[in-house]
């Protein structure tokens, strides 16, 4: 295979710049454009809910890399100016603005789009979280605010009510699960994040959905539960998930079930590639489909399909790693734990707030997550990853 | 080649160990990133560009 003459990135975030920084460091010395559908030069998004939130960082700060390093990679970087349509036997991509860029090989690094309550843009006061201009809208909305609902109890959700806690707000999270991040970590991590989170003074309402917003004179006045029960609040957070940011690809015949479906070299025709949020791939190991929305995920299957397109193509087979910081727990997880997972602790002691646990689920590890012991589960991932080569078989 | 790591950027993911063990490792306390050797040998240069790379806060820099 001849590496392409002309490689099109659409999506200027972590995925879509590691993939040009991994081209260019492999050698490639064609033609690369760059469609970013946001202004700002490519950004980290970790940082939005934490240092940037909170103000310890100023905004420049989360740029991935400066002015002169992306004026090295000889690349044409187009921003504000979103993809809309692609048309996939040609490797046309129509913009906003009018432009039509076509090349030999399209990398789709769109990510996703956080959901939304029905009615909530009607609503001042209700925010995301998912850009730059979010976390700054959201921040400065917290300063004049004192009483904050965060709706959704999943990581950012987590991240998001620790900030506005350390900020002096009077915080209440609010969610459908049993405990914080109950689907992501399982029964035992989440109860200890749930008495972190109490005894730091975040009002948790556990077990409840969320029916909607109320309102006067257009603000938001407090969120209203399923049970009837209203949260007030001047500032609401709506973290519920996000959705993979396909829109424009409605009509270019690519094979769209939550993401954009690709093979197992991230491929979803053709010379056409899929990477980082919006990226549903066959992972050979786990037998299926898997998208994952996490950082290290963004880099890695940019690298990936940087060396596919450059002729060295092989299955893309990460061990999942994602981490978050909430006040100073620092959580750190490799793998899959799947909610019904038998979770032995291996090092360290859930009271004491420095350990590590052990997933195992059908008869192997199948991840490690530790608790301010970074350096102890990063030691224990190899077991993760023997686990994984040995017995290839579905991760629920 | 000069390693330069920015401890305060650093979210001890440890994937800069995974990839580059002759050269970086972590505090046992806390996970931060430390230099073993900071002017690596020309033969571990790839493997420590490729740890720059995969470190999820960009917090290592490599000056050739």
């Amino acid at each position: 295979m001849t590496a392409p003459a002309h490689v099109l990135v659409v999506g200027a975030a972590a995925s879509g710049l590691t993939t040009v920084e991994a081209l260019r460091r492999k050698g490639y010395g064609g033609a690369i454009t760059v469609l970013g559908d946001e202004p700002h030069p490519p950004y980290d998004r970790p940082p939005l809910s934490k240092q940037v939130l909170s103000g310890t960082w100023e905004p420049a700060r989360t740029e991935l890399r400066t002015g002169e390093y992306l004026a090295g990679l000889q690349a044409e970087f187009h921003l504000g100016d979103p993809a809309t349509a692609l048309d996939v036997p040609t490797r046309t991509v129509r913009t906003q603005s009018g432009r039509e860029l076509r090349a030999d090989a399209v990398v789709i690094a769109t990510g996703v789009r956080a959901r939304t309550l029905p009615g909530q843009e009607l609503l001042a006061g209700v925010h995301v979280l998912r850009t730059l201009d979010d976390s700054l809208a959201l921040r400065a909305d917290l300063l004049a605010a004192t009483r904050l609902v965060v709706v959704g109890e999943g990581v950012l959700g987590c991240e998001i009510a620790a900030t506005a806690r350390t900020l002096g707000l009077d915080v209440t999270l609010a969610g459908p699960l049993a405990a914080p991040m109950a689907l992501q970590v399982g029964p035992l991590v989440s109860e200890a994040l749930a008495a972190l989170h109490t005894e730091r003074g975040v009002r948790l309402r556990m077990g409840a959905g969320v029916a909607g917003l109320t309102g006067a004179g257009g603000r938001v006045t407090g969120v209203r539960l399923a049970t009837g029960e209203v949260l007030p609040a001047d500032v609401v957070v709506v973290a519920i998930g996000a959705v993979p940011a396909t829109d424009w690809l409605a009509d270019s015949g690519l094979e769209l079930d939550n993401g954009v479906v690709c093979d197992a070299r991230c491929r979803a025709a053709a010379g056409i590639y899929a990477v980082g949020d919006v990226a549903r791939w066959h992972h050979e190991h786990l037998g299926r489909l898997l998208r994952l929305e996490n950082r290290t995920n963004a880099t890695e299957q940019a690298m990936a399909v940087a060396a596919t397109l450059l002729g060295e193509e092989q299955a893309y087979l990460p061990v999942p790693y994602f981490w978050t910081d909430q006040y100073d727990a620092k959580l750190q997880v490799h793998g899959f734990l799947p909610v019904d997972s038998q979770v032995d602790v291996v090092e360290g002691d859930v009271t004491a707030r420095r350990f590590v646990a052990r997933y195992h689920h059908g008869g192997r590890v199948t991840g490690v997550l530790g608790w301010n012991m970074p350096k102890q589960t990063r030691l224990r991932r190899q077991e993760v990853v023997d686990a994984l080569r040995s017995t290839p078989a579905p991760i629920p | 080649m000069k390693v330069v790591v920015d401890e305060e950027k650093c979210v001890a993911a440890g994937q800069c160990v995974a990839a580059a063990m002759d050269v970086f490792d972590q505090r046992e306390e806390d996970g931060i990133v430390v230099v073993l050797d900071e002017h690596p040998p020309p033969e571990l240069a790839d493997e420590v560009r490729n740890a720059a790379a995969v470190c999820p806060a960009l917090a290592i820099r490599i000056e050739e």
